[in-house]
C-alpha cells in the first residue's frame, strides 16, 4: 500500500506574540512605575501612662529619673545637653556618660532596669534632637551589635511655646 | 519582462526568546520587592536617623501611625490635621479598636515625626494620646547605615 506524505502541503503554525508581548511590557511599566525603594526603619518605644497624682510619701528606693535637658536656639538647633545639671558639648559625650553610669551590670535590680531618664525639651526643639538624645541614652552599638542601657524614657511635661 | 521572485528575501524575524526571557526576569523581580503594605509610611516626612534604629523583631499586635508634619499638623490615616482637633479622631479609633475585643493599653502609637517637626508637637500629641488611654508609643526613626566601619 502506498503511504501518501501529507507533509508537505501542512500550514505551519505561527503563535502570534504581538499580544503577549504588549502585556508584558504593560506590566514591566507599572511595576517599574510603582517600585520604591523602602527605607529600613525601627521604633523606641516608650511607656508612657497619664501619671495620676501619687498619693503619700514617695519610697524610699525609688530612684529619681535622671533628667536630661535640652536647649534649643531660635532656628530649632540644639544648643546645650545636660544631665542633672551637668552640661555635655554633643551626645557622643551624653552617650559615654551613660556607659559609665550603667556599667557592666545586666543583673535584676541593676541601673540599667532600675534607671529612668526623663527628657526636657524646649518647645521649639526640632524633634531630630530629641531622636539623638533617645539613641544616646537607650544604647550603643558594640561590634555592630546593639547593646541597650537605659530603656526607661519619658518626656517631662510639654513646655510652653516660646 | 518577468520579474522572479526571490525566495526566502520576505520578512526577517529575529529571534524573541531572549528578550521575552529577561522581560519575565524583570518583572518578576519587580514583583517580589514591590511593597504593596505601605500605608504606614509617609513620603512627605523626612524620618530623623539612629544608628540604634532595627526593624523589629515581631509586628505589635495592634498600631495606629500617626505622622507629624514639620509645620505641625498630624496625618491619620491619609488625613491631614492640627494635633490640638486629633481628640476625636483617636476616639473614634479607641472605639474601633474596642470593638475588636483589643486593649487600649496594648496598642502602640507609631509616631512618625519629621526631622523638623517641634518636639512641642510631639509632646502634645503624645498628651492627646494619654487623654484617650494610649499609653505605649513607638518613635520611629530611619536605619542610620554606617559605612565602612
Amino acid at each position: 500500500m502506498k503511504i501518501r506524505n501529507s507533509g508537505g502541503d501542512a500550514e505551519e503554525i505561527k503563535v502570534e506574540m504581538t499580544p503577549m508581548i504588549d502585556i508584558v511590557f504593560q506590566l514591566l511599566v507599572f511595576f517599574i512605575m510603582t517600585f520604591k525603594i523602602v527605607e529600613v526603619e525601627g521604633d523606641f518605644n516608650i511607656k508612657m501612662p497619664l501619671s495620676a497624682p501619687s498619693e503619700g510619701l514617695p519610697q524610699e528606693d525609688d530612684v529619681p529619673p535622671m533628667k536630661i535637658s535640652l536647649k534649643a536656639n531660635g532656628a530649632g538647633r540644639l544648643a546645650s545637653i545636660s544631665l542633672n545639671g551637668e552640661q555635655f558639648p554633643n551626645m557622643q559625650k551624653l552617650n559615654e556618660y551613660i556607659i559609665t553610669i550603667v556599667g557592666d551590670d545586666h543583673g535584676p535590680g541593676s541601673v540599667r532596669e532600675t534607671a529612668e531618664v526623663e527628657l526636657d525639651c524646649d518647645y521649639n526643639l526640632h524633634y531630630v534632637h530629641v531622636v539623638e538624645a533617645v539613641t544616646a541614652v537607650s544604647g550603643t552599638m558594640v561590634n555592630d551589635e546593639v547593646v541597650k542601657l537605659i530603656e526607661k524614657i519619658k518626656f517631662a511635661p510639654p513646655q510652653e511655646p516660646g | 519582462m518577468k520579474i522572479q521572485k526571490k525566495k526566502g528575501s520576505g520578512v526577517h524575524e529575529g529571534d524573541l526568546t531572549p528578550m521575552i526571557d529577561m522581560t519575565f526576569q524583570l518583572i518578576a523581580f519587580f514583583m517580589v520587592l514591590i511593597n504593596l503594605s505601605d500605608a504606614e509610611q509617609n513620603q512627605a516626612i523626612k524620618l530623623p536617623e539612629s544608628t540604634l534604629a532595627k526593624p523589629p523583631e515581631q509586628p505589635f499586635e495592634y498600631s495606629i501611625t500617626i505622622h507629624v508634619t514639620d509645620d505641625g499638623n498630624a496625618i491619620l490615616n491619609g488625613q491631614e490635621i492640627p494635633i490640638s482637633q486629633l481628640g476625636p479622631y483617636l476616639n473614634s479609633e479607641k472605639t474601633a479598636i474596642v470593638s475588636t475585643n483589643k486593649s487600649i493599653a496594648d496598642t502602640t502609637v507609631i509616631i512618625r515625626g519629621d526631622v523638623r517637626a517641634k518636639t512641642g508637637h510631639i509632646q502634645e500629641l503624645i498628651k492627646i494620646c494619654q487623654d484617650n488611654s494610649f499609653e505605649v508609643f513607638a518613635l520611629r526613626a530611619k536605619e542610620k547605615v554606617r559605612y565602612g566601619k
